[in-house]
């Protein structure tokens, strides 16, 4: 396993930096220095003396060779520098935001496969009657809408209507799960539809197989053969789609943190598109790289602990 | 700038193709049989009415003239469904402008209301056709032959060029998608046709590892290697024999892909990535109208004409992408 794993960082290396001379190329080529030092400067024609100093001031004075070895060193040593705009420290940012953002995130997680994998399980009980039916034109009906949609009207129906958790806003402590809750319940909607058709797949195609006639033959209650022997077996597809709802939590933190006034990662990106700060940008997109191949080699680990038949060696 | 004629020939020549296309291909048998199975499948035949609808309002919303020299460039649409600009919302078929403390006359009717800078929403709403069309389309356009060329290559000569291309798709596709895309947009600026490069470029990945994976499939088959024992060239071989075979799950991918680039546009706007704020979109529409719902009484028109034709429109593409799916290979029907 420990070998296994410390093969996997290794074949990420190469992957990383790729994804960091994307980013030189984008944040330093197709859009030199220069360039972004006119974005920000308020003035509306600044003099090339100002333009200068917010070079040097911000540390895109030196030769293109140079900025490229500091761009590769910095972000591997995970020191993202200062803001573009504000010169705070990024890093300190990214550590104040990181806790919301997490339990948001983690939130929507948790709670989305379950609501996905029970509602799954009750088309798949209730297959070819119109209960699936129902379950599966509605799950392409909510898989049309658009997320801001789900986002604006989740937050009017249950705050304004139900009054009863905080529209916006957000404090750390115990009380940061009441703040949590809209966003959480507005994602899990908004992931329901296609996550639910997935997992119905899924498990429909285990439920043609020789064991679940078995199982029937001898009498096991149809919905224990769901839940005890379609559900285990089903669990590698189940775990492999789990990794693409890694992107979709990083969109879901950019629109429901900066619409509900989280300040967690994706508020702080969001602000960073607002005010054209490349430095800000460029780190998150290294950060949540980090994040996805993370997830993608703790899958792999999942497989061999769903399945004793993969060994990861 | 195009001259106005030339603008008008891109929209024509582009449903001529598509018409073309279609004549072709239902003379092949694989496709005649898939066209027969469509039309069993009613649901699937409205989805594909309700895609031409939209087609059609953006197509004449791109057909546009000038009435003089010095004349406003107008469209077809703009033309019928143009209405003078109010001063600020209006609610459906009112005759007053709404929350002013003194309620002034509108100058016209509005189906729908109006929005905060007066504009007939019926209006904007189908000036977004052409915007989501373009998105869509165009987004595909780019990418698809992108995926192909670099897809069948990789699966096709293996070894380094393999190495190579799969190395820069998964690069590319270990980014998150919505911080590429942020990224890119940033770096490119606000627009029509930077959102489409971006969108394409995040586009390409997922179906150029479906390309590799066809041709790696064919490349082992008896037709190929009966071809290259006859002496046909590599490229010939990919062009002619391959790529036909590839067709089918193309089509369906891209068709599937659609809906998606159609949403995106919408979350884009919200970053405040999307086309700029003249060019009509339903996503632009939606985030003008994000603190409307909070406002006493409730601002909803704005927000539901958007909402409601994106909602449609990627419903309709949804279904009989699924339709053209069961209908091309009903060995993936679920």
């Amino acid at each position: 396993m420990l070998r296994y794993l410390i093969r996997r960082v290794l074949y990420a290396v190469p992957i990383l930096v790729g994804v960091s001379l994307i980013t030189f190329i984008l944040f330093y080529g197709v859009v030199p220095p220069r360039q972004i030092a006119r974005r920000n400067l308020s003035a509306k024609n600044p003099t090339p003396e100002q333009i200068q100093d917010w070079l040097v001031a911000h540390g895109y004075d030196k030769p293109m060779p140079e900025q490229f070895k500091k761009h590769m060193t910095e972000l591997f040593l995970l020191r993202f520098g200062r803001s573009d705009s504000t010169g705070e420290d990024i890093a300190a940012r990214i550590r104040a935001g990181a806790g919301p953002s997490f339990l948001i995130a983690s939130l929507i997680f948790a709670s989305a496969l379950v609501t996905q994998l029970f509602m799954a399980l009750w088309a798949a009980y209730f297959r070819g009657t119109y209960v699936d039916a129902w379950i599966t034109f509605l799950c392409v009906v909510s898989m049309s809408v658009v997320f801001i949609v789900f986002v604006i009207v989740g937050q009017y129906l249950l705050g304004n209507l139900m009054r009863f958790f905080p529209l916006a806003g957000y404090q750390s402590g115990l009380s940061a799960f009441r703040f949590a809750f809209l966003p959480a319940v507005v994602g899990v909607a908004a992931g329901l539809g296609s996550g639910t058709r997935l997992y119905r797949t899924f498990l429909l195609e285990e439920v043609n197989q020789d064991y679940v006639r078995t199982a029937r033959a001898k009498g096991v209650p149809e919905a224990r053969i769901l839940f005890r022997h379609v559900l285990k077996n089903a669990a590698i597809p189940i775990i492999t789609s789990t990794v693409l709802a890694i992107p979709s939590l990083m969109l879901g933190s950019l629109v429901l943190e900066s619409f509900f006034g989280i300040p967690g990662l994706g508020s702080y990106t969001y602000d960073a598109i607002n005010s054209q700060d490349f430095a800000v940008v460029r780190a998150m997109v290294f950060l949540g790289t980090l994040l996805y191949i993370a997830g993608t080699i703790l899958t792999d680990v999942c497989y061999a602990l769903a399945d004793p038949r993969i060994r990861l060696e | 700038m195009l001259s106005g004629w030339l603008l008008n020939i891109i929209p024509l020549a582009i449903v001529a193709a598509l018409v073309t296309a279609v004549r072709r291909a239902s003379r092949k048998p694989l496709w005649a049989e898939a066209i027969r199975r469509l039309k069993g499948n009613r649901v699937a035949l409205i989805a594909l009415a309700v895609i031409g609808l939209y087609g059609t309002v953006a197509f004449c919303d791109s057909i546009a003239w000038r009435d003089d020299r010095n004349a406003p460039l107008l469209s077809l649409v703009d033309r019928v469904f143009g209405r003078p600009q109010e001063s600020t919302y209006s609610a459906p078929l009112a005759i007053r402008t709404f929350g002013e403390p003194m309620p002034r006359p509108l100058l016209g009717k509005h189906w729908l209301g109006t929005d905060g800078t007066g504009q007939d929403v019926v209006y904007m709403t189908l000036k977004g056709c052409r915007t989501a069309m373009i998105i869509g389309g165009f987004t595909l356009l780019i990418a698809t032959p992108l995926a192909l060329f670099f897809g069948m290559l990789a699966g096709y000569h293996g070894k380094t060029v393999d190495d190579a291309i799969q190395y820069t798709y998964t690069v590319l596709d270990s980014i998150p998608n919505i911080l590429l895309l942020v990224a890119l947009l940033m770096v490119l600026g606000r627009g029509l046709p930077q959102l489409c490069v971006a969108l394409g470029i995040t586009s390409w990945v997922s179906l150029c590892r479906l390309a590799r994976g066809e041709t790696l499939k064919h490349r082992g088959r008896e037709y190929v290697r009966a071809a290259r024992a006859l002496g046909v060239s590599h490229s010939r071989i990919m062009m002619r024999h391959i790529l036909p075979n590839l067709l089918p799950v193309v089509v369906i991918a891209t068709t599937l892909s659609f809906s998606g680039l159609v949403l995106s546009e919408a979350i884009l706007s919200y970053l405040q990535l999307g086309v700029a704020a003249g060019t009509g979109s339903w996503g632009n529409m939606i985030d003008a109208s994000r603190l409307e719902l909070a406002r006493q009484p409730v601002i909803w028109w704005n927000l539901a004409a958007a909402s409601t034709a994106l909602f449609v429109l990627v419903l309709a593409f949804n279904v009989f992408g699924d339709a053209l799916r069961d209908a091309i290979d009903p060995r993936l029907r679920s």
